[in-house]
């Protein structure tokens, strides 16, 4: 083993020692860093106490935690009623809440299955802790539905369970499409993130001092040993659930869609929102990852894995995925116009000047305006930019489902029937909990899950190419009957030792 | 002569251990490439029960062992995903026109139209279990007890080490001829490994 000289601070918010020359745009991990450094760097922040920071945030979060189940102990025992929904706005916050955190749970699988597709090697500093948000970001939502059902004990009822009743589900109900759709999504993303992590829990395995410690981990590892055996099958059934993942995470917020599409109310039934939901999801999921991160590797000293080219790249997701939200609003308003329906034109008109304007408003400036600021390049590479365009696209979000799911509602056919929906305190309560629920799970991910995906950022550094220690040669002569490798040209060899990838200028 | 059995567990990278309780030689090499090159070299020499061991998979590593296409773990995602396709048919099926048939507004029991979300949600799922169960059984894990975690310095193998492992199994494993050959390929350090049974003594 090479032993470097450098050592690694000791204080993770110092940066790692950084490479001589200028900074290659093209490497991903920025500094001088060996494989070993990698190890060091990721698995210390699962091994030895947590940062006072990461005790301040989980005090927070853990309390909105309780207050999540001292509401919705609240919730249960007094009745649903106790939230804002009544008529006719039946779905009120919690299919608002249900919707945003579903959409957030989008942008992990993204990273980790079409960006692995895509051969995007800078998914890989930043897909463990995305998949983690992802898995947290749907339990945060699935607790929504589960709840609003009114009788929470009955919840089993959407599954197709042999019952005393002699009774099944009803398949034509878009509502238990959506009880397969994101129980499927969170199953695969559960196993997909697992079979990331069971290299890195070997890692962490074989650097166990403690012996529960280390039976515990070996539990998890399953043995793992980096054969190259194992390896060829593993990277074989990655790459197959990768593409098992691509149409489902394309599919979840399709389906969810259905759940509005598939009715016939002005403001729902539309073909657009398949495609409009996956397109805001991946926006407000990547968001999420952007607000995460920004903090992450800021206290945990991991600047050289997740670089500022590493964010950027999100940014400009960001700015993608933000203006087809943008087109697909001004495309519904089309629509409606087209129709020449008079209840649909209504119900637009309505949703942009009507008693909920201030909610569609705030929707169309965080939504349409602020991604499109990433179009300047200093302001996508800017940490502090980013950081507070990221909670303004997610409040945004979080409108647009209002938007979509109160104002749609709030004035029945009948004008007799139509309400203005208020939220009530519980509203407020659960929601903020569902925030404390998500950030105790992260927190607790960040403590004792290796964050960054070790074995993968480890196989996209240029010296884990077979060739790249070819060019200083092995040492043996050519025809001695020993393997030779050839040397390459000096010139070469030099260009590697420093700074990386020099092939332009040598590769005649 | 290794018998059939072995032979298959050898492909899962699980090897007998001899007569001596030797499990086999381990090799350990500086980098990806020098590990590369020796593999190639131990193919080549004829060995055919040895692994190779880094902390990431290294691209050509297959080719270089001989191994080739991994198709076995496609072939259980296949039949995973055909049995959750046929899952999500026959439950939608039978339980909305056979066991609970209800008549909304003269719609027919059971059409493919309203059943597609559920089938391709289901064909996904069980594919990803096919693909993870098959990845699993291939490879023979989980493994709690192997005699390479005897090696102390068998532990970087997750970090930052590159190891050759010729077992004792193989028909041309000779404890100091196959020592001198992973020598003279350029291993850093040699050791032998023994298997002691999994009972911590």
């Amino acid at each position: 083993m090479e032993t470097s000289e450098k050592q690694l601070p000791a204080d993770p918010s110092e940066p790692p020692p950084t490479g001589d020359g200028e900074p290659d745009r093209e490497r991903l991990v920025k500094g001088d860093l060996s494989f070993h450094d990698i190890t060091e760097m990721v698995s210390r922040h699962a091994e030895k106490k947590a940062p006072m920071a990461w005790y301040a945030a989980f005090a927070v979060a853990f309390s909105g935690t309780l207050l999540l189940l001292a509401l919705f102990a609240y919730v249960v025992w007094n009745g649903i009623g106790v939230w804002g929904n009544n008529q006719p706005v039946g779905w009120g916050w919690p299919i608002v809440n249900f919707v945003f955190w579903v959409g957030i749970g989008h942008a992990g699988t993204l990273i980790s299955a079409i960006l692995y597709l895509f051969r995007q090697h800078w998914r890989t500093a930043i897909n463990r802790a995305a998949e983690a948000m992802t898995l947290f970001a749907v339990i945060c939502a699935l607790i929504w539905p589960t709840f609003h059902v009114g009788r929470v004990w009955a919840i089993y009822w959407t599954l197709p369970i042999p019952n005393q009743m002699a009774m099944w589900p009803q398949f034509k109900s878009p509502l238990l499409w959506d009880v397969f759709a994101v129980s499927s999504y969170f199953l695969v993303s559960l196993i997909f993130w697992y079979v990331g992590l069971v290299p890195d829990l070997a890692t962490l395995r074989d650097r166990a001092k403690n012996f529960w410690r280390q039976r515990i981990l070996a539990f998890f590892a399953l043995g793992w040993t980096g054969s190259n055996r194992h390896w060829r099958n593993y990277e074989k059934a990655y790459l197959l659930l990768a593409g098992l993942a691509t149409p489902l995470v394309l599919s979840v917020h399709s389906v969810v869609s259905f759940d509005f599409a598939v009715s016939v109310l002005p403001g729902w039934h539309t073909t657009i929102f398949p495609p409009y939901f996956v397109a805001g999801a991946i926006f407000s999921g990547f968001a999420m990852v952007v607000t995460l991160m920004v903090i992450t590797r800021e206290i945990y000293g991991l600047k050289n894995v997740i670089t500022i080219d590493h964010l950027e790249k999100m940014n400009i997701i960001i700015l993608v995925t933000g203006t087809i939200v943008g087109f697909a609003y001004i495309t519904e308003f089309f629509m409606a116009w087209y129709s020449g329906v008079q209840y649909e034109q209504y119900a637009f008109i309505n949703r942009a000047f009507g008693p909920y304007a201030w909610a569609y408003w705030i929707m169309m400036t965080c939504n349409l305006i602020t991604p499109q600021l990433f179009w300047f390049k200093k302001l996508r590479r800017s940490i502090p930019v980013m950081f507070v365009l990221s909670i303004f696209v997610n409040i945004g979000m979080w409108f647009e489902r209002f938007v979509i799911t109160i104002t749609s509602l709030h004035r029945d056919f009948l004008p007799s029937s139509w309400g203005y929906f208020t939220a009530t305190w519980i509203d407020i309560g659960t929601l903020v909990g569902s925030f404390g629920l998500f950030l105790t799970l992260f927190l607790l991910f960040l403590r004792f899950v290796p964050m960054v995906a070790m074995a993968e950022v480890k196989g996209i550094m240029p010296q884990a190419d077979p060739h790249f220690h070819e060019h200083e040669g092995n040492g043996h002569v050519e025809g001695d009957g020993e393997p030779y490798i050839k040397p390459a040209e000096p010139a070469l060899a030099e260009a590697y030792r420093g700074d990386g990838a020099g092939e332009e200028e040598t590769s005649t | 002569m290794p018998t059939l059995t072995q032979d298959l567990k050898a492909r899962l990278g699980i090897f007998e251990s001899d007569a001596d309780q030797v499990y086999g030689l381990l090799a350990e090499f500086p980098d990806p490439g020098a590990l590369l090159h020796a593999a190639e070299a131990v193919r080549k020499e004829g060995y055919d029960h040895f692994d190779t061991h880094s902390p990431f998979p290294i691209h050509g590593m297959d080719e270089a062992m001989g191994l080739g296409n991994a198709v076995g773990v496609g072939f259980f995602t296949f039949g995973g995903g055909v049995t959750g396709f046929a899952a999500a048919y026959l439950l939608q099926w039978w339980t909305a026109a056979v066991d609970y048939p209800l008549n909304i507004s003269g719609k027919p029991f059971f059409a493919v139209e309203p059943s597609v979300p559920i089938m391709f949600e289901l064909t996904v799922l069980f594919a990803a279990f096919g693909a993870v169960a098959g990845m699993l059984l291939l490879n023979g894990l989980p493994r709690p007890y192997n005699p390479l975690f005897y090696s102390e310095r068998f532990k970087g193998a997750s970090d930052d080490r590159f190891f050759l492992h010729v077992a004792a199994s193989d028909d041309q494993f000779d404890v100091e001829n196959t020592a001198a050959f992973l020598q003279r390929l350029g291993a850093r350090h040699i050791e032998l490994v023994k298997d002691d049974g999994p009972a911590d003594a």
